[in-house]
Formats: C-alpha cells, sequence, structure tokens
C-alpha cells in the first residue's frame, strides 16, 4: 500500500526535489517559502542522502551557489520568497542566458494579499523577463509533481526553470503518496567553457539567440501544455485558470451547475504559453476569461485582445487575493448570472504584536528614551513590529535601514538642525544586506546610530539559523560568524553591545551612542538578547518571575501604549493595568516602564 | 466510513493559542480514517498574536479555501471568532465558540476557566475540540456533523506526542476536559 501523508505544500515541495535528486539546495528563509529547506534536510536525514542543503546568508548567494552546482551538471534548487528573487534577479538574467548542464530550479514562492510581504508581485513576470520557463502549481500534490517536470524541462532544454507557488499552495496541507527519495548517480564535472560561463558581450548575443530558440521549443512541450479538466462541456465561451485559482474555479464551476457547459482549461506553464493552445482559443472560442495570480500573465500572451479577458482588461480585480469569493463573482459576471455571496464583514482583526517578554520591545522602549526625536529606520523582520510602538518609522526591503538613515543624513546635511537618527536592523538582516550598507555609511561618515536586535535567530520565518549562529540547515556545526566583528571589519570604531532586559543600563547606552554620532560619528549597539521563542536557545535565557501591579496604578495607560506588552492589559471598569500571568515571561522589563513605578517585583 | 464525507470546517483564533495544532489533529484524524483532506493556514507575520484562521475540507474537494456562507462548521478558540470568522458558516452550520455565556446561535464553552482548572491554561484549543466533539460526533457524519470522534482525535494525538509522555497526558486531559462539559 502506497504511504499517505499529510504534508505541507512546502513539505510536498521538498518532497518532490529528494524524490527527482535534487542533490544541492539552497535558499534564505521568507514567508510563504520558508519551510521547504527545513523539510528538504529533515527529510535528507531521515533517509540519509547525500546532498548540500544550506541556508545562504542572502538569495542572490543562494542562487549562484546552486547554480553552480548545476554548471557541474548536478540537479539543484534554490529557494526564496519573491521579493527575495527581485535580490537573486541579477545572477538570475545572466544564468537564463547561459543555461545548466544538470536541472536547475528556482522556486519563487508569491504572496497574492500580500499576507506576509511587502508587495504581490508577480514571480511569473521575472520569469518572462529573464525568458525562462515557469510552472505554476494548484496544489501541493500538483507542487510535487511539477518539481519531477520543472528537472526535466530544465535538462531537456539546458534552461533554469522557476516553480511558482503561492501561499495557498505553499501553506495547505494534503494527503499526499510518498514515493521513493532517489540519489543520481552523477557526480560533479564541470566542463570549462568560457564562451560560455564567462561570455563577453559579443557571445552574449550568440546566447539570446539561443535562449530565443528554447523558448520556442518549450512553448511546444508536450508535458507541460495545458490541460482541459471538463472534456464534456461544449460552448463557445471558455475559462482559463492556474495556479491555485485552477483549485478554486473547479469547484465553483461545479456549484454554479456549469461542468457541462464551460470549457475550463488548466495552464501548467504561464510562461511561454503553449502556441498551439493559443491558437486553438482563437479558433474554438468567442470569449476567453482568464483567472490567474496575480498579474495577467498568461492573458497577455493570448494575442487576441478582443476575446480575452481578465485583469488587464478589468474583468478581474488586478488589486489583492483571487478567493473564492472573488471568483464566484467573476464567473457570475462572465456568464450573465447575478451575484450573490455571502459579503464577509469589514472587522479589522486582532494586529499582531511581539510576543510578551520579546527583547526587541524592550530595545525599542530604550531607543525611544535615548533618542525621542529621531528619524527611526527600520527592517524587515519581527522588528518590523515597533511600528505599532512609534518606533518605526520606514521600512522599505532587506537592509534599508542602514542606506535609508544615510540617505536621510546626507538629505539633513546643510539644515540648520540636523535630526538624530536611530536605525533598528535584526542580526539576519543585517547579514542579508546590512553589511555593504554599513560599509557605504562608514565610508560616507554618515552620522547615525545603528541598533543590531541581535536575537541570535531568524525569527519571524521560524528560527531558522544565521550566519552567527554557528549551526546549519540540518542542525550540523558551522563555522560561527561573530557580528561585532564584522561591524568592525565594516570600519566602525564604536561598538557597544548591551542587553535589552537591562533596559536602564542599554538605555545609557544608547544615549552615549547617539551622542558619539553627533559629534564624532557613526555608532553601532548591538542589543543582545535570545528570542523568546527559539527552543534552541532556551538554556540562554534567564528565569524571571511574573510582577505585580500595585493599588497605586491609577489605569493612566502608559504602559500598554507605550510598551504595548501582550501581557498586560487595561482593566478600563476598575481603571488600573492587570498582569496575564500565563502570557507573561517574567522578563521584568515592564518594572522599567511605569512611569509610577507602579509595577514592582514580587515581593 | 461513508466516502461521501464533505465537511468544511473554520478554525479561528489567535497566533500563539493552537489552531494549527488543532487543524493538524483533525487533518490526520481525516486521513486515517481513509478520507481525503485540505487545509490551509496562517503563517508570517499574523502568527505574531494577530488573528488566524485555518480551513479544513475533509472530502472530494481542490480549494484549500472555504467559501463564504459555505462552511459547515466552525471551531472559535476566542470570543471574537463568531464576529471574525462567523461568515464562513452556512445558515444551518455549527459554531463552536470559547466564551463565557449563551446565546448568538453558537455552543459556548468556557474553556480559558476549564483550562486554568486542570492548571493548563495553554490547552484552551484542545478543550474547544474535545467540548465539539462531545456535541458533534457520533451518528451520521455524512449529515455534516464531525466527521471524527474522540478516540480518533487521541489515536493522532498518541502518535504525535508519542516521545513527550507528559504532554501526551496533558493534552488529554485537556481533550477530555473539554469533552465532559460537551457532554454534561
Amino acid at each position: 500500500m502506497v504511504e499517505r501523508k499529510l504534508l505541507l505544500g512546502n513539505e510536498a515541495i521538498a518532497r518532490g526535489l529528494i524524490e527527482n535528486g535534487c542533490a544541492m539546495a539552497t535558499s534564505y528563509p521568507g514567508t510563504p517559502a520558508s519551510e521547504i529547506l527545513a523539510a528538504v534536510a529533515h527529510f535528507q536525514r531521515v533517509h540519509r542522502l547525500s546532498m548540500h542543503t544550506q541556508w545562504a546568508v542572502n538569495e542572490k548567494v543562494a542562487l549562484e551557489i546552486a547554480y553552480a552546482g548545476a554548471q557541474a551538471g548536478l540537479r539543484t534548487a534554490v529557494v526564496m520568497k519573491q521579493v527575495g528573487l527581485n535580490v537573486a534577479s541579477d545572477p538570475l538574467m545572466s544564468a537564463a542566458y547561459m543555461g545548466t548542464c544538470g536541472g536547475f530550479v528556482v522556486i519563487s514562492a508569491d504572496d497574492p494579499g500580500p499576507h506576509s510581504s511587502q508587495t504581490e508581485q508577480d514571480s511569473r513576470m521575472m520569469a518572462m523577463m529573464a525568458k525562462i520557463p515557469v510552472l505554476d502549481p494548484e496544489s501541493p500534490r500538483q507542487a510535487r509533481d511539477m518539481i519531477a517536470q520543472a528537472f526535466d524541462l530544465s535538462e531537456v532544454h539546458a534552461i533554469p526553470v522557476m516553480l511558482r507557488p503561492t501561499t495557498r499552495v505553499c501553506h495547505a496541507r494534503q494527503d499526499v503518496d510518498l514515493r521513493t527519495p532517489t540519489v543520481l548517480d552523477r557526480p560533479a564535472a564541470f566542463e570549462k567553457d568560457p564562451a560560455r560561463w564567462a561570455a563577453t558581450p559579443k557571445f552574449r548575443q550568440q546566447l539570446h539567440h539561443e535562449l530565443e530558440a528554447k523558448l520556442a521549443a518549450i512553448a511546444q512541450f508536450e508535458a507541460t501544455a495545458p490541460q482541459r479538466l471538463n472534456l464534456e462541456a461544449d460552448g463557445r465561451r471558455a475559462v482559463v485558470v492556474s495556479g491555485v485559482a485552477s483549485a478554486h474555479t473547479r469547484e465553483i464551476v461545479q456549484s454554479m451547475g456549469l461542468w457541462k457547459q464551460l470549457p475550463l482549461y488548466q495552464v501548467l506553464q504561464p510562461y511561454p504559453l503553449h502556441q498551439t493552445f493559443i491558437n486553438h482559443l482563437r479558433e474554438a472560442y468567442t470569449d476567453v476569461l482568464v483567472i490567474e495570480e496575480t498579474t495577467g500573465v498568461i492573458e497577455m500572451q493570448v494575442a487576441d485582445r478582443d476575446r480575452v479577458q481578465g485583469k488587464l482588461a478589468g474583468r478581474v480585480p488586478a488589486v489583492g487575493e483571487l478567493t473564492p469569493e472573488v471568483i464566484a463573482r467573476v464567473l457570475a459576471r462572465f456568464v450573465g448570472r447575478p451575484v450573490n455571496d455571502v459579503a464577509p464583514p469589514v472587522v479589522p482583526g486582532r494586529r499582531p504584536t511581539l510576543c510578551a517578554g520579546c527583547p526587541h520591545r524592550a530595545s525599542f522602549f530604550a531607543i525611544k528614551k535615548a533618542a525621542r526625536k529621531a528619524i527611526y529606520t527600520s527592517d524587515i523582520g519581527c522588528y518590523t513590529l515597533g511600528l505599532n510602538l512609534g518606533a518605526v518609522d520606514t521600512v522599505l526591503c532587506m537592509g534599508a535601514a542602514i542606506s535609508q538613515a544615510a540617505g536621510f543624513y546626507h538629505a539633513y546635511k546643510h539644515a540648520p538642525q540636523r535630526p538624530d537618527i536611530v536605525a533598528t536592523i535584526g542580526d539576519s538582516t543585517f547579514f542579508h544586506a546590512g553589511l555593504p550598507a554599513l560599509v557605504d555609511a562608514v565610508n560616507q561618515d554618515v552620522r547615525f546610530v545603528l541598533v543590531i536586535l541581535d536575537n541570535r535567530t531568524t525569527a519571524m520565518t521560524g528560527n531558522q539559523p544565521t550566519p552567527a549562529t554557528g549551526l546549519g540547515a540540518g542542525g550540523e556545526v558551522l563555522q560561527a560568524v561573530d557580528i561585532e566583528t564584522a561591524v568592525r571589519g565594516c570600519g566602525i570604531d564604536y561598538v557597544r553591545i548591551a542587553d535589552p532586559y537591562r533596559t536602564d543600563e542599554l538605555i545609557a547606552v544608547l544615549k552615549a551612542a547617539v551622542t558619539h554620532s553627533r559629534e564624532t560619528g557613526p555608532a553601532v549597539v548591538i542589543s543582545r538578547y535570545p528570542c523568546v521563542l527559539d527552543k534552541r536557545q532556551a538554556g540562554a535565557r534567564t528565569e524571571g518571575a511574573v510582577p505585580v501591579i500595585t493599588d497605586e496604578c491609577d489605569g493612566c495607560g502608559y504602559c500598554v501604549q507605550q510598551f504595548e506588552c501582550p501581557a498586560i492589559a487595561l482593566d478600563e471598569a476598575e481603571s488600573r493595568a492587570r498582569i496575564d500571568k500565563v502570557l507573561c515571561s517574567g522578563c521584568g522589563v515592564c518594572l522599567h516602564v511605569c512611569p509610577k513605578e507602579s509595577i514592582q517585583p514580587l515581593p | 466510513m461513508s466516502p461521501s464525507v464533505q465537511q468544511q470546517i473554520v478554525i479561528s483564533g489567535v497566533g500563539g493559542q493552537g489552531v494549527l495544532f488543532v487543524t493538524r489533529l483533525l487533518a490526520e484524524a481525516a486521513i486515517a480514517r481513509g478520507l481525503p483532506v485540505l487545509t490551509s493556514e496562517t503563517h508570517g507575520m499574523a502568527q505574531r498574536g494577530g488573528s488566524v484562521v485555518s480551513h479544513l475540507k475533509v472530502g472530494a474537494y481542490s480549494s484549500p479555501l472555504i467559501r463564504s456562507g459555505c462552511g459547515d462548521g466552525l471551531l472559535g478558540l476566542k470570543a471574537e471568532s463568531l464576529e471574525l470568522h462567523g461568515h464562513f458558516i452556512r445558515p444551518d452550520g455549527w459554531r463552536v465558540v470559547n466564551q463565557a455565556g449563551t446565546g448568538d446561535g453558537a455552543a459556548h464553552v468556557d474553556a480559558d476557566a476549564a483550562a486554568a482548572r486542570i492548571d493548563n491554561p495553554r490547552a484552551v484549543n484542545l478543550v474547544v475540540l474535545g467540548f465539539a466533539l462531545a456535541r458533534l460526533s457520533g451518528g451520521d457524519a455524512a449529515v455534516n456533523r464531525l466527521f471524527c470522534d474522540r478516540d480518533d482525535i487521541a489515536r493522532v494525538l498518541e502518535v504525535r506526542l508519542a516521545e513527550r509522555p507528559e504532554m501526551l497526558a496533558a493534552s488529554r486531559r485537556a481533550l477530555d476536559a473539554g469533552y465532559a462539559i460537551g457532554a454534561a
């Protein structure tokens, strides 16, 4: 009997990799893609597979490592979220020209909504720009199966292939039949060919010609051709779907009783769209509705603009996730039926917040005390939530806290009063994209304070190790890179390390750093305490006790507004604050917060 | 077990409460019964104390999401779950909500108090699940009560927590505490 297991979409993708002889997998964590590499490492350990699995310092480095493996003839994969692909786009564009020897799969997970991202960008557009094929799965099971297709496509046409799952595939769970892990008997064998692997512009044009020829052939590749989902349907209007929109649309077409009337096609490979399919749509149908996320990639390749309805034609919403409710409305309009749907209520829900006992909260509180009127540039991670505390003014992209601090400094350089500037960045983000920006800031003598919020982990995405952790994806021991040494290596002279739980000391350290930044040069403070969610570091945290709120509390609300700890709530009826003993971690930072000293240690 | 089981259940709560864990238990129970299953989960920033929701679909489905007004049941781990995610449930569907008191068409259980009584305040999720199992399992699953029962969930817990006997015992106690309230 086949073993059926409940797999998260990301685990199914990992399964696809190890079932198809992937020999190297690299990644940088990012929602919704984070669990893929961890699952590869897990299967690697369980099945004792000889392969290389690693968290890389960023997506560009991850892609370059995995690509070199494919240049040496191995099957390799690189995994990231869609905004990570922006970081990795430089090597991707070039790798598309040079092509591959072994199969090379670029997995870029999109986040329509967005649920946990800065943008709703469509990685398939990036595949189009790079001129590489992209596959678009509708479910965990299909995502697993598409890995086999992707390796096949990549090796037949010597081209990188993208797999583009979305949040609803990555974070769906489904019963999946497990197949045997495969290790290919294929040693690394890099063949020198400088005209290809180190091509100068003259040769690049030739490579571009070859790439166009590959794309034309891939647009006829039988295995990834669109599938007709309901052969029994007959009509002059058709619906084309891809990705998870395909899974939603199937159910909705059935519930509308249109399964036998409305021909439904699932596109597996949105780019390049199969030429015979484009011709077929034009010949067979008067109207074609395209439902896809998040841009009209398929739609724009269907040449006949009068016939095709989709995002570009304004028939499908251009913004937001294509939920079943949205698709039901679009379909009803397409077939001329009234729309009757239960409208979801407009209830904001609960906003996310830093955990009780989170060291970041203490750091932000101290920063506000030390530099009240500063410009606060920040970055991507849990600490983005410092915006709830009024201690985050900007969040642009990975690493920008430092370069934006520099930009504000230069913008105000000749102003009569220069504002203080305090940048916050996490340890993992610092390694990812902060290092070059810090070199630049030193070089330009930018007067700012950089606070590295060092919780020794990549917390937001599930506590993956950072280069400072000294552990690999499978828990193996690696060479740790020390943050302070790296900071000094960038040319920073003024570095201080402080413990955010000793909040008064951190405030003093920050005040001195602000003074240094005004008078002398850039200053760096490493605010170091382990993440409260990181099981690996449980032993490194100190045990605390739940404090008490004395009867002197007058319910002014300062602690709730300025500190926003989930364990402290305002009892409006009794006009006082209360501590939730279940949530409280006993960190004791709130003892420093109450201006009336009504929060006291347990007597 | 009838292969015609078709059930769509919404599990709603706040990041950190164990919405994912309950979803997982129910999904594993479905697999153990030989039923196809699809779930959709909230990951990422919302897990830091924000509102989270899981969709669980047991039976022949292709979409991981439940459409508004089509869900069969709601497990609400917070009082606000009904207001936030009640719209997913069809008018004659079931609603189980962690809240003291009665009213608004839902079955209420004060799971916070029950979990505190057994000295396991973080097990609210299992108390609510136990309560729902007492009220909704048994009978004909095809008429859209719960597709599984307490024994199914107990077996899944045993497998999942096989190496953590203390946690298994505590989880069983929480499940049973909720069940006892529901069966009373």
